[in-house]
């Protein structure tokens, strides 16, 4: 099942052709609508005739989650805000998200791409998709809806949660394909097992996973516990949501869906291009998106390109699991959690120094963030009452700012170690 | 009648109160009462000690999370109802103990009493001929 051969399947030279003139047309829409990339080209002595080819994009400029925070909220966006149709956010460092915009033709797209993820995973319009991505300003949830109505399948729109509910319409409705981060997936099974369900019970035979990292190990066990084809797909807000990328049935890498999305590999360090074959940065440049355009966005996920034509018979080029990050930013049940935001909300309580440690494991099949706490002498009151008082303040200021429910723990004075160079802030034991 | 309690703070880790007892040998503290509150991840421990400030700067400069707690401590008959009458007393003048915790003073019984009205608590026990132990007396056990 492919979606839109014309594309998919496309030979790289005719690939290549379309892509330069995507990228031709895009840069003329930057310079002109969005005052901070006019800027940038006019720093760098740029001007929009001068790019010609997809050859001339490692000339051009970065962009990174910081300018998106720096422009906050709409500034980057390169039309009207009459022609945005919905926006969508992530949680942010300081309070302030990262904030996405659509028009028309952006969700039109954004359809179209993740339709092509059902393809890739072998889902299409006979399918019952179970959707457990929670819907909102998250773009998990939305996103994967209108690409399944696209399909012509059927939505389940249930969000994420309610586990009881989950398995009693899984069953029921009789779900076929079931979409939500890798963990939830294996929350549910052991849930399943718990209700006395079997996977022969049930008509699921697909699950499309992500939002998070996972490994083989990961998938192995969700595909023997429900019985089904577990199928890694990948996507991140800024760059349009879930649809960036997916597995095919064949699980080889990750097809990228670059007629729209531009992937290169950058040394995280000297920011040159790297070779194909080489581990580095993931950098998107999104070509045909009208709302919010980014050239050159630095994703920090680590991974690595392989062009050669897949089994299945797409073209598209293959990105492999992520490997990792180039920078601190932790995944925690699909949420995107930087060290730093805890550090802020410890900095703003007069109680707390940012003395901290965070430990994430997985409980249950769940992500668990424990922040470690140190108690401070003037504030350490012999009252358990008050110590549990203040301990229930932590965690409801940082579960307010990360959007996640977070486990404190106070710890004794001066026992986290002292940020000294760099300070080992983060244990995680999941076994990634 | 203020007596000087120290509070510890320690996470439940094994070897810690040893810690703690030991740092106090060193500089020659005698420990007269004790009490633990514990948690799932920590516990308080309380103590009476004959040089409460001296105990303090010890534990600091090894690190404890040690602060001073103002308590009371008075000393009630060691026989049936002793101690009734006593907490009756404060009950009846309306001050909630935060915690407290008792240990045997030659013929009688001693109690270590935290309350957020300390003074008023000392007023209606010494009103009622409570006696009320002084710190000079207390360090001395």
């Amino acid at each position: 099942m492919i979606w839109n051969e014309h594309f998919e399947c496309m030979d790289r030279q005719e690939l290549t052709r379309v892509q330069s003139e995507r990228l031709v047309n895009m840069v003329e829409r930057l310079y002109y609508n969005v005052p901070f990339y006019r800027k940038k080209f006019q720093e760098l002595g740029m001007d929009p005739g001068d790019v010609k080819s997809i050859d001339d994009l490692k000339k051009l400029p970065f962009t990174t989650k910081q300018d998106l925070r720096d422009n906050y909220p709409f500034d980057l966006f390169a039309t009207p805000m009459s022609d945005i149709v919905r926006v969508h956010a992530s949680s942010g460092t300081t309070g302030k998200p990262t904030v996405v915009g659509y028009t028309r033709r952006d969700i039109n797209l954004w359809s179209e791409v993740v339709a092509r993820t059902l393809n890739c995973a072998g889902a299409g319009k006979d399918d019952v998709v179970q959707i457990a991505y929670g819907y909102g300003l998250f773009t998990g949830g939305l996103g994967i809806h209108y690409g399944t109505e696209k399909v012509g399948a059927t939505v389940i729109p249930i969000s994420g949660g309610n586990t009881k509910r989950q398995i009693q319409l899984m069953k029921d409705f009789g779900s076929t394909v079931l979409a939500c981060t890798p963990s939830y997936a294996l929350y549910l099974a052991e849930a399943l097992e718990e209700a006395g369900l079997s996977p022969q019970d049930l008509p699921l035979r697909v699950g499309i996973f992500g939002a998070e990292p996972w490994t083989e190990n990961i998938r192995k066990e969700i595909e023997d516990k429900l019985g089904i084809l577990a199928i890694d797909i990948y996507g991140l807000s800024e760059v349009i949501g879930p649809g960036v990328s997916t597995e095919c049935v064949h699980k080889t890498g990750l097809h990228v869906f670059e007629d729209h999305f531009y992937p290169e590999i950058i040394d995280p360090k000297t920011l040159e291009v790297l070779p194909p074959g080489e581990i580095g940065e993931l950098v998107f440049t999104t070509l045909t998106k009208e709302g919010l355009p980014l050239l050159r966005y630095r994703t920090r996920d680590l991974t690595v390109l392989n062009y050669e034509t897949c089994e299945c018979g797409r073209t598209m080029v293959r990105m492999a699991k992520c490997l990792g990050r180039s920078d601190d930013m932790l995944i925690i049940r699909g949420v995107n959690v930087f060290p730093s935001q805890i550090e802020s909300v410890l900095l703003e309580m007069s109680e707390t120094k940012p003395h901290y440690q965070l430990i994430v494991d997985r409980v249950n099949n769940l992500d668990n963030l424990e922040v470690w706490v140190e108690v401070e002498n003037e504030f350490f009151s012999d009252e358990i009452r008050k110590l549990e008082e203040l301990s229930a303040k932590i965690k409801h200021n940082i579960d307010s700012t990360l959007g996640l429910s977070v486990k404190v723990k106070l710890v004794e004075h001066k026992t986290i170690e002292r940020s000294e160079g760099k300070a080992k802030r983060v244990i995680d034991k999941r076994s990634m | 009648m203020i007596i000087k309690q120290l509070s510890i703070f320690l996470e439940n880790k094994s070897g810690r109160l040893t810690e703690v007892t030991k740092a106090l040998e060193e500089a020659n503290i005698n420990i007269s009462a004790l009490s633990i509150a514990d948690t799932a991840e920590y516990g308080i421990l309380r103590l009476i000690v004959t040089n409460p400030d001296k105990a303090v700067e010890s534990l600091k400069a090894r690190n404890f999370t040690v602060n001073s707690t103002d308590v009371i401590c008075l000393t009630v008959p060691h026989t049936p109802g002793g101690l009734a009458r006593a907490l009756e007393i404060l009950s009846n003048a309306k001050i909630g103990i935060e915690y407290m915790y008792a240990f045997e003073f030659g013929e009688k019984a001693s109690v270590i009493i935290r309350t957020e009205a300390l003074q008023a608590a000392i007023d209606v026990l010494q009103e009622h001929k409570v006696e009320l132990i002084k710190a000079s007396e207390i360090y001395e056990i």
